[in-house]
């Protein structure tokens, strides 16, 4: 047993994290937060000119062969570790990942060049305003029409329709089929005429989408996978999501110096209070546990292994534990846990205020707790359907 | 990172698990309740080379904590009524302070004697138990500055507790003793003891929440009310994913500790109370879950849930209150200067 976290490429994480802190303005999280919009083309195209989201990839796609795999892992790391948003980059490379499995030659050598080179971000069109987390409810058709396709619907929480190039978009093909089996997937370009974006506002300070489709029409080029064979591409692309994230890293630290500068009384802080300091510790247990499934989930992966059920863990357990630590990091600091980002006395400059609003999604998105539970039930348990 | 036991680690496990399924049966643990002992089961567990594994002899380098810590899972999992926990952590403690323990180690590995250790509960005017203090020995026990061998006669008088441990009642002064070690070094080394006791203990209360959990889904898939298994409500499904996924983290955490004291690190200590923590209230939590799926049956004597139900509240207090641990814990977490990060560097 060894739980060194193997960190190959020590030099690599020196370049990146000396490039983040110089190159990040101080107000990017300030502006992803007001604008909703957790996606920063200057730092995008910054990161991508530097060749740092091709390692690994084959050099006919924009890639840098063999080279410099493990590179992009780092990458999200470091900037998870400074809160910097990143949600354009973890879904293109998501639907990138998906396409040089899944996707034709034509699509493998027009797309992925650009996406490597950071000039363009991919979204995801899955959930339907009826369907929720029955994914594979879609209603959104894809109709043939010689070798085109004509696709007419509407998509939720299309989040950063309104910066893509593209949507990886979930259509039922054959309505005559088992709900699973009827599913085809598309990679459409979000300029096509007969697409439309209408922004969507959420309490986390994160802007999604409601995307409308009304007889759009792509080439059959644009399949990604075969005809009624989109479910299995979507679990392609589940073993590229990065669900559930593992809390921001800077949280514990930025409650601990928060609670330390608040007075009580006799010259005490609330870090000298006992329920205060048992909340902390509790959070840093739950953060532990975390990090060690969504370490184990990795490891498995590169194990070889699909690792359905560490994943289902790691995302239930991590979104769970967060929303928890998000009720304690407010509840702390009593009426001032309140108090948002830019009142002088909100605690930890409204950063806790922000992780209250924002982690109530995590047990809904990207497989809500109950989907997970029941995989775990079923899969790891072997408990019957219920 | 590897999270694989290696081919030596999974024979240890294979070899612990198949004696205790033999040998401890519910219905053999149910007879050793009169008074927490099963002689017969600790002869076979010492044929195995528990605790002496604990330290190097000439031929075998001693186990580490990990591979102690495999042990102790595998107790609890089938609530083994053997002073595991308290030979092992005595090994060490008496390996530790050399010559000073004379033949006492030999003593206590050749199986001539059970050694315990106190975990220094107790207050003024209450009396100090000790685990397996009725059945021990020896005691190791700090005494003012010295760390101490102190002998005791065991009375086997029962001490009636919720686990039906063989709890005894030490005072240091009682008859012989030997002195192991003085001031900063004895209590550097019971320091130590205690951490691994902790580490122990969340082990056993891991295997104590595995084995309840297993017996809860085998109970669950076959019970049938409303005319189906009660497996089908999402109620119980869910709540025993999440028991499950409990479980998980407990045993990584657990086992995450044990390598780090292993390796010296210098957060083993912090690692080791969030273990010990989280270990005792998912235990506390599981066999709660499970016993009420029992129903009824889970409240009879009949049914083993309710062995885990008590063991599981008996082994956690024996290292105290959690809310007592909790401090303990911030204390060490938020120490000025204090280096640990929770949950380690992000990857």
């Amino acid at each position: 047993m060894n739980f060194d976290i193997d960190d190959s490429n020590p030099e690599f994480r020196r370049e990146v994290a000396t490039f983040l802190d110089q190159y990040v303005p101080a107000d990017l999280i300030e502006r992803s937060r007001r604008t909703g919009t957790n996606h920063d083309w200057g730092l995008h195209r910054a990161l991508g000119a530097r060749g740092w989201y091709a390692g690994g990839w084959p050099t006919e796609y924009g890639g840098r062969g063999d080279e410099g795999s493990a590179e992009i892992l780092i990458l999200s790391d470091e900037m998870e570790r400074r809160g910097i948003p990143f949600d354009g980059l973890g879904m293109t490379m998501l639907v990138a990942n998906t396409i040089l499995r899944a996707g034709s030659e034509e699509m493998k050598r027009t797309v992925l060049p650009r996406a490597l080179a950071g000039e363009i971000v991919m979204c995801l069109g899955y959930t339907e305003s009826h369907g929720g987390s029955d994914v594979a409810a879609a209603k959104t058709t894809a109709v043939p029409d010689g070798d085109r396709w004509v696709i007419n619907g509407h998509k939720m929480f299309t989040t950063l329709a309104h910066e893509s190039e593209y949507v990886f978009l979930l259509t039922r093909t054959n309505p005559e089929a088992p709900k699973h089996r009827g599913l085809t997937m598309f990679l459409v370009p979000m300029h096509a005429p007969g697409v439309e974006v209408q922004p969507i506002w959420t309490i986390g300070d994160v802007r999604t989408n409601a995307t409308y489709y009304t007889d759009v029409v792509v080439p059959d080029s644009a399949r990604v996978g075969a005809i009624d064979d989109g479910w299995g591409v979507m679990g392609i692309a589940l073993m590229f999501e990065r669900t559930g994230g593992g809390a921001d890293a800077r949280l514990f630290g930025q409650a601990v110096r928060a609670a330390g500068s608040i007075s009580t009384t006799d010259g005490m802080t609330l870090l000298d209070d006992d329920s205060v300091r048992e909340r902390l510790a509790r959070l840093a247990i739950e953060r532990e546990i975390s990090m060690l499934l969504r370490l184990r989930s990795q490891w498995t992966q590169a194990q070889g292994s699909l690792s359905m059920i560490e994943g289902s863990m790691f995302k239930l357990f991590s979104a769970e534990s967060q929303v928890r630590a998000a009720s304690d990091l407010l509840d702390i600091f009593g009426i001032l846990g309140i108090l948002e980002a830019g009142e002088p006395a909100a605690p930890g400059s409204g950063e806790f205020t922000h992780e209250y609003r924002h982690s109530i999604v995590l047990p809904i998105y990207g497989g809500s707790s109950e989907v997970q539970r029941r995989i775990i039930a079923e899969r790891g348990l072997g408990l019957p359907r219920s | 990172m590897e999270l694989n036991l290696t081919a030596e680690e999974a024979q240890l496990v294979d070899a612990v698990r198949s004696l205790l399924q033999r040998n401890s049966t519910p219905d053999r643990v149910r007879a050793s309740e009169e008074t927490g002992f099963d002689p017969s089961l600790w002869t076979d567990l010492r044929q195995l080379g528990v605790p002496s594994m604990a330290v190097a002899d000439g031929q075998t380098e001693s186990a580490t904590l990990f591979q102690l810590v495999l042990v102790a899972e595998q107790c609890g999992a089938s609530v083994a009524s053997a002073p595991v926990l308290e030979g092992i952590v005595a090994v060490r403690l008496l390996a530790r302070c050399g010559d000073a323990a004379g033949d006492l180690l030999e003593s206590v590995c050749e199986g001539d004697i059970i050694a315990t250790l106190s975990l220094g509960q107790a207050g003024d005017g209450v009396p100090n138990l000790v685990p397996a203090g009725a059945i021990a020995h020896l005691v190791l026990t700090m005494d003012g500055d010295d760390l101490v061998a102190a002998r005791l006669n065991p009375s086997g008088a029962r001490i009636e507790n919720l686990g039906c441990l063989p709890l005894g009642v030490c005072e240091p002064g009682d008859g012989v003793r030997t002195v192991l070690a003085t001031g900063s070094s004895a209590r550097s080394a019971y320091a130590a003891a205690l951490t691994e006791w902790k580490l122990l203990s969340a082990a056993q209360l891991t295997g104590v929440s595995a084995a309840a959990l297993g017996l809860g889904v085998e109970y669950v898939k076959s019970r049938e009310v409303f005319g189906a298994p009660i497996a089908t409500f999402q109620t119980i499904a869910h709540r025993l994913a999440d028991d499950a996924t409990a479980i998980d983290g407990a045993r990584l955490l657990t086992y995450k500790a044990a390598w780090s004291v292993d390796e010296d690190r210098s957060e083993g200590e912090i690692l080791a109370s969030m273990a010990w923590l989280f270990a005792s209230e998912t235990a506390l939590e599981v066999t709660r879950d499970v016993l009420h799926y029992h129903g009824g049956y889970g409240f009879t004597t009949e049914y083993d849930i309710q062995l885990y139900f008590r063991k599981a509240k008996a082994y956690s207090l024996l290292w105290g209150d959690p809310k007592v641990e909790y401090r303990r814990l911030a204390d060490l977490l938020l120490v000025p200067g204090c280096e640990y990060v929770p949950g380690g560097e992000v990857t």
